[in-house]
């Protein structure tokens, strides 16, 4: 009786081991939140830091820049706000954060944190949108590439 | 002998005399190397990773005798580079941002009329910043007075503390409608920034001089007045000058001559 227990534990243990691996796999979930459209930015090779980096920690870089900025007149553009704006605005809306698939507010929304930026920054790209390396940072990482290269 | 004594003590290879020697070229060589660094500065503008430095101090001088009666060019300048919206268009006249505006004046006894701009004159003992609760208010190496609206809580202290009504609060919101360059939202206190923007990027003048210039007016100049070698500086030397209100001791960044 003991041994039909015991086998009878094991079994259940592996289904529910089983069923709970089947529920890992990335399916949409009836009833679960709709996962943010994180749009491909408009230009640039890649971003100023890793793609993980930057999802954790994006705020802290730009919090940091925002005093240096503000307070001393430091305007590099590697981590400033409008170089960020530069790269990642939609070209539906020409906006970071008007529309709610626009690159910001997709993931805010999405993790319900309130952005505070767009009260007094504009969400729009200095002059006409460009698909062009215009960005000094950006150009000198293209030349840069292109010396590794040769 | 005995005054040949010392001597022996400093030969040159005396420890002394070395540490003395180096201390001595260390200094001829940071002289040598500020003042170049400085000139760099001063005649291209300042690099975008350099922070603002205090051996600038921008200021204005503003000839009362060449700004002309009914000309305005100097606040649509303004309005326009900063993004703020003219008062006359404002839903809201009363209370609408005004980061520089125009005053005619008239003495009763003589009739005599003056005409000048008015704006935050960037005092270097700022009220503003003396009685700001957050340090939102604050003035920048360069002399500059600005409000960072990152801690302004828009108490509007300082624009009770201004004596020259300069500052003004951002009632309603914005809509999205701000310059990349010049952010401003609602709730917070702002005011004349010598564009600083435009100072940053290394253009060594500000829209309202620019517009006063391209007018043919020349009322307006703008510089450096730590450096000799500038107009500002040149023309503060020659030409009488005063500071409004100057007996509240503020030292201020704008001056004005023929008033």
């Amino acid at each position: 009786m003991k041994r039909l227990l015991a086998l009878g534990a094991v079994v259940m243990m592996t289904a529910a081991l089983a069923w709970a691996g089947l529920d890992d796999d990335d399916q949409p979930r009836a009833g679960g939140a709709p996962r943010p459209v994180i749009a491909e930015p408009i230009k640039g090779e890649r971003c100023v830091e890793d793609e993980a980096y930057m999802r954790r920690n994006h705020m802290r870089l730009l919090d940091h820049h925002r005093d240096e900025t503000v307070l001393k007149g430091i305007r590099t553009k590697k981590y400033s706000l409008k170089g960020c704006i530069d790269c990642h605005v939609s070209e539906k809306t020409g906006s970071v954060a008007t529309a709610k698939d626009d690159f910001c507010v997709s993931c805010h929304s999405y993790a319900a944190v309130k952005i505070d930026c767009f009260d007094c920054h504009s969400t729009k790209p200095q002059g006409p949108m460009t698909t062009q390396a215009s960005n000094a940072e950006t150009a000198h990482d293209m030349h840069g590439m292109a010396e590794g290269n040769q | 002998m005995s005054e040949l004594k010392p001597m022996s003590d400093n030969a040159p290879d005396s420890p002394e005399r070395r540490r003395f020697i180096g201390a001595a070229t260390a200094t001829a060589a940071g002289l040598t190397l500020v003042p170049g660094v400085m000139l760099i500065e001063v005649a291209h503008g300042r690099p975008e990773d350099q922070a603002a430095s205090s051996a600038v101090r921008w200021g204005m001088l503003v000839d009362a005798n060449q700004c002309a009666t009914g000309c305005d060019d100097c606040v649509t300048a303004c309005s326009t580079e900063n993004g703020w919206t003219p008062v006359a268009e404002s839903a809201h006249p009363t209370q609408a941002p005004q980061w520089i505006r125009k005053l005619e004046l008239q003495d009763p006894l003589t009739q005599m009329e003056t005409n000048l701009p008015m704006m935050c004159q960037h005092c270097a003992d700022a009220p503003c910043v003396d009685v700001c609760p957050t340090g939102a208010s604050f003035k920048r190496a360069d002399g500059i007075v600005l409000v960072n609206r990152h801690t302004c809580i828009g108490c509007r202290y300082c624009m009770m503390a201004c004596p020259y009504k300069a500052r003004s609060l951002v009632h309603e919101s914005l809509n999205d409608t701000q310059k990349p360059d010049v952010p401003r939202g609602i709730g917070c206190v702002e005011s004349c920034t010598f564009c600083v923007q435009k100072i940053d990027r290394g253009d060594g003048t500000t829209a309202c001089v620019e517009a006063c210039t391209a007018a043919g007016h020349n009322a307006l100049v703008f510089g450096d007045m730590n450096d000799p070698e500038s107009e500002i500086s040149k023309r503060l030397r020659e030409l009488p000058t005063k500071q409004v209100r100057a007996d509240l001791n503020l030292n201020l960044g704008v001056r004005y001559h023929g008033i």
